[in-house]
């Protein structure tokens, strides 16, 4: 919140000259025909995305020399609001010259830059930085069709956040390198979500495969498990607070770890009968097997050994009984 | 020429209401509640007010009509009263709504629908209307309140009010009606079937910004939402707006004279304009002009995203909506028209021009030149009408 937020403003006072202009007046707006890319000596590529029942679609029309595969005409149709409409021409005018696999390089985020008055003033506000997106979808689009390859070839990997480009495993990383735990802690370090929202939980403009609320939860459980495993195995906990089977567990640990290799060795070895609190004392009851039994330093120097090395990882109190 | 067409947005405060009012702010400008004469010279002018208001809906002298600061609060207040006092109390459980509804009713549903209570969100048909019948299949014993709006604010559509009525009498549950949009447009008399409780806004009606009203019936006492110094009879706390106040009760007395007005030359000029846009090919209205309030038109230009035809209308001089203006700041289509069911492509089609009494011919006449002129500029620019070779697969009917 805070005072600017208080009032909402028009989202037309955000849109850059730049922006006003090409809605007022599209440079590239209008079609190529078969004749025209013929008399061109081009190929023409028509490519479509998008839909009018989502609010925005955009026909690109591209005619390509087929022995360079440089972009030699550019135009495009779009229904959508100014944004929509600013931001296909930018990126019609964009992919003017380039060959197509220059092309497919620039993102909306190319497109947005290039209609800011000012390097670093946004062009349009962030809620409409989604109707640039879909510039950067046609052009892979039509991308694929000159090269009869699948869209989604050009992506090289998952974006989450279409408007800032986003993806998957930065998100992954950021999250769980600075232990994000809202939305806008994830939006304050990558900018994802700070647009028009969609990608941060199910039932924003648009409809999404996994969403910032999914990652969060995601790391979320990844974090409970591994108090989990730490807590079973009592590794962060101390003996005191253990329930009885974690004590059990650390117990045999730690006897596993520095103790039961060596009676082995002599062919003995022990078990642990119970575990009981005793006052301020945890008394724990072990029954020795095998050569031990019986052995005279089971009930001195073995014994000092096991309850040392117990009090020393677990707990001072700790006091062991042979039965 | 600047023309504003947005007037179920809000409207042009008249000036004789802002010459009423005007004295309410340096002269008399004491409290109403205090004991000196700063407090009583302000009693004559709001008992006036209070009259008119009561008067411009027909409520008898028992019932209490509760100034509120705008119907947001007016339409909270109802149903979050009904939630403390039925069913946070586990009286009841269950309201019944439009689902086109203001979203002061809607928020408010779903909020207390958060709390534990069962909301039903009545369907609209393909004409933009409630059917009275679906309130009947959705009342249970445990209804506490059904609160169906007059007239739509985007389409004008007008709702079966008189027999929603019926209906909750017969099943002994609580009838609010948000009479936003009928005020000045249509005759309102609560006498004449029967409601609980009735919202109202001033500045829908020529009247001030930051006054409204509730309505609440005797015998249908409500809770209040605001506690504190028990103004309006304890019903409502805070200090008397008496400028707003006096205003509101001018506005009142207006909108009931101008009626007759608006219910045949605004309504003429409407349909007159109305016939004109429709003269443009591949123009769309949803609900039939006898169900509308007469000052209103939603329609749809096939292949101009809504957005886009109020900026052409903008630098021409010309306000009108794509919708509510509470919604503009977000990305999606006319509610309204989702829930229609119009073609899901002419959802983000809708344009919403409302008149009003101020409106003359000649500013329609030079809206009509514009839009004619817009429609050609912007379906030149849109992929809807746009050249395809043959053998083009469109990918631009499916949903990406």
């Amino acid at each position: 919140m805070g005072m600017d937020s208080l009032i909402g403003g028009t989202i037309w006072d955000e849109y850059s000259q730049k922006v006003t202009d090409l809605m007022n007046n599209p440079k590239n707006m209008g079609e190529i025909t078969e004749e025209q890319a013929e008399a061109m000596g081009a190929k023409l590529i028509v490519a479509d995305f998008g839909a009018e029942s989502c609010g925005d679609a955009v026909r690109l029309y591209w005619a390509v020399d087929p022995k360079t595969d440089v972009i030699l005409e550019s135009k495009f149709k779009s229904f959508g609001c100014g944004t929509a409409i600013a931001s296909s021409d930018t990126m019609a005018e964009l992919c003017k010259g380039k060959t197509v696999d220059e092309a497919v390089k620039i993102t909306n985020i190319d497109v947005e830059k290039a209609m800011r008055d000012t390097p670093d003033v946004p062009a349009v506000p962030p809620q409409k930085m989604h109707c640039s997106v879909m510039a950067y979808d046609v052009i892979k689009k039509a991308a694929a069709q000159y090269k009869g390859v699948d869209m989604e070839s050009f992506e090289e990997e998952i974006i989450v956040c279409e408007c800032a480009r986003v993806s998957l495993s930065t998100l992954r990383e950021v999250i769980r390198l600075n232990d994000l735990t809202t939305v806008e802690e994830i939006t304050d370090y990558t900018k994802a979500g700070a647009f028009c929202k969609s990608c941060i939980r199910p039932g924003g403009h648009e409809e999404k495969d996994i969403y910032l609320v999914d990652l969060l939860e995601e790391y979320e459980k990844e974090k409970m498990a591994t108090a989990a495993d730490a807590s079973a195995s009592g590794a962060n906990l101390d003996f005191a607070q253990m329930t009885v089977v974690q004590k059990l567990k650390a117990v045999d640990k730690v006897i596993d770890e520095n103790i039961r290799q060596m009676l082995i060795m002599d062919g003995g070895d022990m078990e642990i009968l119970d575990i009981k609190e005793n006052g301020a004392h945890f008394d724990i009851y072990i029954r020795y097997l095998g050569a031990c039994n019986g052995c005279a330093s089971s009930s001195t120097g073995t014994l000092f050994a096991i309850e040392n090395i117990l009090k020393e990882k677990l707990d001072e109190n700790i006091r062991v009984l042979p039965i | 020429m600047r023309v504003y067409l947005d007037n179920n947005a809000t409207t042009i405060v008249d000036p004789h209401v802002f010459e009423e009012m005007e004295p309410y702010f340096v002269q008399k400008y004491g409290n109403p509640n205090s004991l000196h004469s700063f407090a009583s010279e302000t009693h004559p002018a709001l008992k006036d007010a209070m009259q008119r208001i009561y008067a411009g809906i027909h409520a008898p002298k028992e019932d209490s009509v509760v100034i509120t600061s705008c119907a947001t609060e007016s339409n909270n207040w109802i149903l979050k009263s009904i939630y403390f006092q039925y069913i946070l109390t586990g009286r009841k459980n269950h309201i019944i709504v439009s689902e086109v509804e203001h979203p002061s009713v809607i928020a408010t549903a779903k909020f207390i629908e958060s709390m534990g209570c069962r909301v039903t969100y009545l369907p609209i048909n393909h004409e933009g209307l409630v059917d009275a019948q679906s309130v009947r299949d959705n009342i249970t014993d445990k209804t506490a309140l059904v609160s169906v709006m007059w007239a739509n604010n985007e389409t004008g559509a007008i709702f079966p009010v008189e027999e929603i009525g019926e209906i909750c009498k017969e099943h002994n549950v609580l009838f609010h009606t948000d009479a936003v949009q009928a005020i000045g447009k249509l005759p309102v008399d609560i006498q004449s079937f029967n409601v609980d409780y009735l919202t109202m806004s001033a500045h829908k009606f020529h009247g001030p910004k930051g006054v409204g009203a509730l309505y609440i019936k005797k015998g249908k006492e409500l809770i209040p939402l605001l506690h504190g110094g028990s103004q309006m009879g304890g019903y409502r706390s805070g200090t008397l707006n008496v400028p707003g106040i006096v205003g509101m009760g001018k506005a009142m007395e207006q909108a009931v004279d101008a009626l007759d007005f608006e219910m045949s030359d605004v309504k003429e000029m409407r349909d007159a304009f109305e016939d004109e846009l429709l003269k443009i090919k591949d123009t769309f209205v949803v609900t039939p002009r006898e169900k509308r309030t007469p000052n209103t038109i939603l329609i749809s230009f096939r292949g101009i995203e809504g957005e886009s035809m109020l900026w052409d209308l903008n630098r021409a001089g010309i306000g009108a909506s794509t919708g509510s203006a509470c919604a503009s700041e977000d990305l999606e289509s006319n509610p309204v028209m989702e829930a229609i069911g119009a073609e899901a492509d002419l959802a983000h089609t809708a344009v919403r021009f409302s008149l009003s009494r101020y409106t003359t011919q000649e500013e329609l006449d030079y809206t009509l030149e514009v839009v004619k002129n817009a429609v050609e500029r912007l379906r030149g620019i849109s992929s809807t009408y746009s050249y395809a070779p043959e053998g083009h697969e469109s990918g631009l009917d499916a949903h990406h």
